[in-house]
């Protein structure tokens, strides 16, 4: 924290003049607000990448047989948006953008603990896609192991592996050093007076998700080093002929990769923490029980990896110890809804637009979360193991639980976040649209993958068409509801009407502040007294 | 936020300003190296399930020689303690003192290296590489990436050394010198590791 007693207050940090101009303002900028817009717009655009991708897989299973493309391409296209989607958008989606906007303001704080090594973060982040971006254009056609890379074929294969690796090697540092800067900022940064038991419920959340992306992500990059090796130098750590085990690599890749389920889904529940009791105008219903199963989820989070692997080969007390686990983890969530629904009962409960995102949030994450029990059983899921089925439950959670929530904070905090108000028609219109568009593509897929359709097939047979044909349809409407939604919030960020400093009458520090913040957020540090809190209303 | 009430001067913050970055950067680099700790026990662990697995190649007993062993740990071990001894010199403002047990800390941490390079060397040489078998990936990848961390930190150590010479005992420069420390006695402790899994259960 420099001196910065030069910085004005009266000044947002959108209009902010520093030593730079244009362009130049933003990527040199270490204001933790700024680094947030950065994160957003690269994702965004990332995103709409992912998003072409999801549609070109639809079309292509409109109908069986070939229809825009063949196996090859089928394979490279459902890689290389999963990579895009999983290690580019919803693992740092929301802390870097809404962390890294709200974690310091909620907690009475001027910035991040470091705010270089933050911008450093957004610089490896963008690193991590280029690499992938090349791996993609450049070479011997493009990635096509998935985006889980099991070995042995990721290092068999002769596509351009490597950058795609080492890229999403890359975004996992990105990750690593966000998730350091979070968990020093929430420990050393917060306003005097505000406690453990005083912390809003969002940095609550982002805490426990910085300490997964500190302690599980050093597993997935060791692997993916590993795997680059074994392409260059041809090592042997998965290479059965030298004595590797293949198996291995599942285990390492998945003891990062669930728990990197839980770094998407915990900041999402904070997001659903703080935009019901705002808008129901009442304190959250079982604060201290959100925050233990919040770490409860961070925790036993850790040990449920093997149940992506029941049909890999482990011994019956593996599978049972892994499967009962699974079942322990829904506890904790399934404690979070209780607390949501109770806070809204007897709220004055206001029908604004990031309440119709939480809303429906919780009704997709419910599905998606009692469609991971049928996946944590072991008998049902020997039966519906890589079909369509598992496609439909991760999106239900990954898309359904992480996208709306993404969509109900950017929807709620987007005032605060450019000082002007959206259009509140066109966005209800919206995201009725992208609700019903999500359910009709997705919903279909849990039926397909009963009957038994096999995820990852470019091709069907002739008795899954008509539930193929609904969710290509789907995919169409539900992107037609987010061109809503983008087009909307764009106008808006420019040429809405003045928000003002608390438009829904929320009662975190965020809202303290004007709108937009000023560089350094507060005039005065503010002090929490003995009975104050976060949600008192 | 009409609960709030009381509030605190921002300048009055700045009074405090130094003595607590330095206190918050150390808090940050403990937590570095809980990763960093994550990462290498990624490397134990490969070892762990594929440590044994010779795919007819050399094993550790036809590898490894203890004596040879038995002074690169000492080198590094004997490395922590000038480390320790010149953070004691530096509290002390004694800067001469701290300057020549870098020097010797720098220079036990280079010998150390040196004698990793020519095991390496020596291995690759007798067709015993990475690429040989299971466990020779294990083995370089795990060592090789405690290598590249103590190479770090005797660059690192050169870096400190211009910069006590050209600065002397800074604030910046004494906190930079503490989390070096700490760095080089956490690659001791896990060099620790590496003797016993790797290369004394090996020789059993």
């Amino acid at each position: 924290m420099q001196a910065s007693s030069h910085i004005p207050h009266d000044v947002s940090y959108l209009d902010y003049k520093g030593k730079h101009k244009g362009l130049l303002a933003w990527i040199l900028s270490t204001d933790h607000k700024r680094i947030a817009l950065l994160y957003m717009f690269s994702m965004m655009t990332l995103f709409l990448v992912g998003v072409l991708l999801g549609l070109a897989m639809k079309l292509e299973l409109i109908a069986p047989g070939k229809t825009i493309m063949g196996a090859q391409d089928y394979n490279a296209v459902f890689t290389v948006h999963g990579v895009i989607m999983i290690f580019m958008i919803v693992v740092p989606g929301l802390p870097a953008v809404f962390g890294n906007f709200l974690l310091p303001i909620m907690i009475g704080a001027k910035d991040v603990a470091f705010p270089k090594l933050n911008l450093f973060s957004w610089y490896v982040y963008i690193a991590g896609a280029i690499l992938v971006i090349i791996s993609v254009l450049f070479g011997d056609g493009s990635p096509d192991t998935g985006w889980t890379f099991y070995a042995p074929y990721s290092f068999k294969t002769g596509t351009n592996m490597l950058p795609a690796i080492f890229g999403a090697f890359v975004l996992g540092f990105s990750s690593i050093l966000t998730g350091l800067n979070f968990i020093v900022t929430i420990h050393r940064l917060r306003a005097p007076g505000m406690s453990w038991t005083k912390m809003p419920l969002f940095p609550w959340t982002i805490y426990g998700t910085a300490w997964i992306q500190l302690l599980a992500t050093p597993v997935v990059g060791i692997t993916l080093v590993l795997v680059s090796l074994e392409r260059i130098f041809g090592i042997g750590v998965f290479d059965p002929a030298l004595g590797g085990d293949p198996i291995l690599y599942q285990h390492l890749f998945w003891i990062y990769s669930h728990p990197a389920v839980y770094i998407m889904i915990l900041p999402a529940m904070g997001a659903i923490s703080e935009v019901i009791p705002t808008f129901s105008q009442k304190h959250i219903f079982g604060y201290k029980a959100i925050v233990a199963s919040t770490l409860a989820i961070a925790f036993v989070g850790y040990f449920v990896w093997g149940h992506h692997m029941f049909t890999s080969g482990m011994s019956g007390t593996a599978q049972y110890t892994f499967s009962i686990l699974t079942f322990l983890v829904a506890i904790p969530s399934a404690i979070k809804v209780f607390n949501w629904i109770s806070t809204m009962y007897k709220g004055s409960i206001s029908l604004e637009t990031p309440f119709y995102w939480a809303a429906s949030f919780i009704f997709v994450f419910m599905i998606g979360g009692l469609s991971g029990l049928v996946l944590g059983a072991l008998a049902t899921d020997v039966y519906v193991h890589d079909t369509a089925f598992v496609v439909a439950h991760f999106h239900f959670i990954v898309f359904g639980g992480v996208g709306f929530a993404f969509f109900a904070a950017i929807h709620y905090w987007f005032p605060k976040m450019f000082g002007r108000m959206y259009d509140t028609t066109w966005a209800n219109v919206g995201w009725i649209v992208f609700f019903i568009g999500f359910l009709a593509l997705y919903s279909p897929m849990f039926y397909l993958g009963l009957q038994g359709m096999p995820r990852r097939y470019y091709d069907y047979l002739e008795q899954f068409h008509a539930a193929n044909i609904l969710s290509t349809l789907g995919s169409w409407v539900m992107t037609f509801g987010l061109a809503i939604v983008l087009i909307n919030l764009f106008r808006s960020a420019k040429s809405g009407p003045i928000a003002g400093a608390n438009p829904w009458n929320g009662k975190t520090l965020e809202w303290t502040v004007p709108s937009p913040p000023p560089v350094e957020n507060f005039e005065e540090i503010p002090v929490y007294g003995e009975k104050d809190g976060p949600y008192e209303y | 936020m009409s609960t709030v009430t009381k509030t605190t001067n921002i300048a009055h913050d700045h009074d405090h300003g130094h003595h607590d970055q330095s206190e918050i950067k150390s808090f940050g680099f403990w937590v570095y190296l809980m990763t960093d700790l994550i990462l290498f026990s990624t490397f134990f662990a490969t070892f762990a399930v594929i440590g044994k697995n010779y795919a007819g190649g050399p094993g550790a007993k036809e590898l490894f020689e203890l004596p040879f062993l038995f002074i690169e740990t000492m080198l590094l071990l004997v490395s922590s303690v000038t480390f320790g001894f010149a953070m004691i010199a530096m509290k002390q403002g004694k800067k001469q003192q701290m300057l020549s047990l870098l020097v010797v800390t720098g220079l036990l941490g280079a010998g150390f290296l040196g004698m990793e390079l020519y095991e390496f060397v020596h291995m690759i040489g007798e067709g015993a590489g990475p690429d040989r078998s299971g466990f020779l990936s294990a083995f370089f990848t795990l060592v090789g990436f405690h290598g590249l961390h103590v190479t770090f930190g005797i660059v690192w150590l050169t870096v400190m050394f211009i910069q006590i010479v050209k600065m002397g005992f800074t604030t910046g420069v004494q906190s930079r010198l503490e989390r070096l420390s700490l760095f080089w006695h956490f690659l001791d402790i896990v060099w620790v590791g590496v003797f016993t899994f790797v290369y004394l259960f090996g020789l059993i």
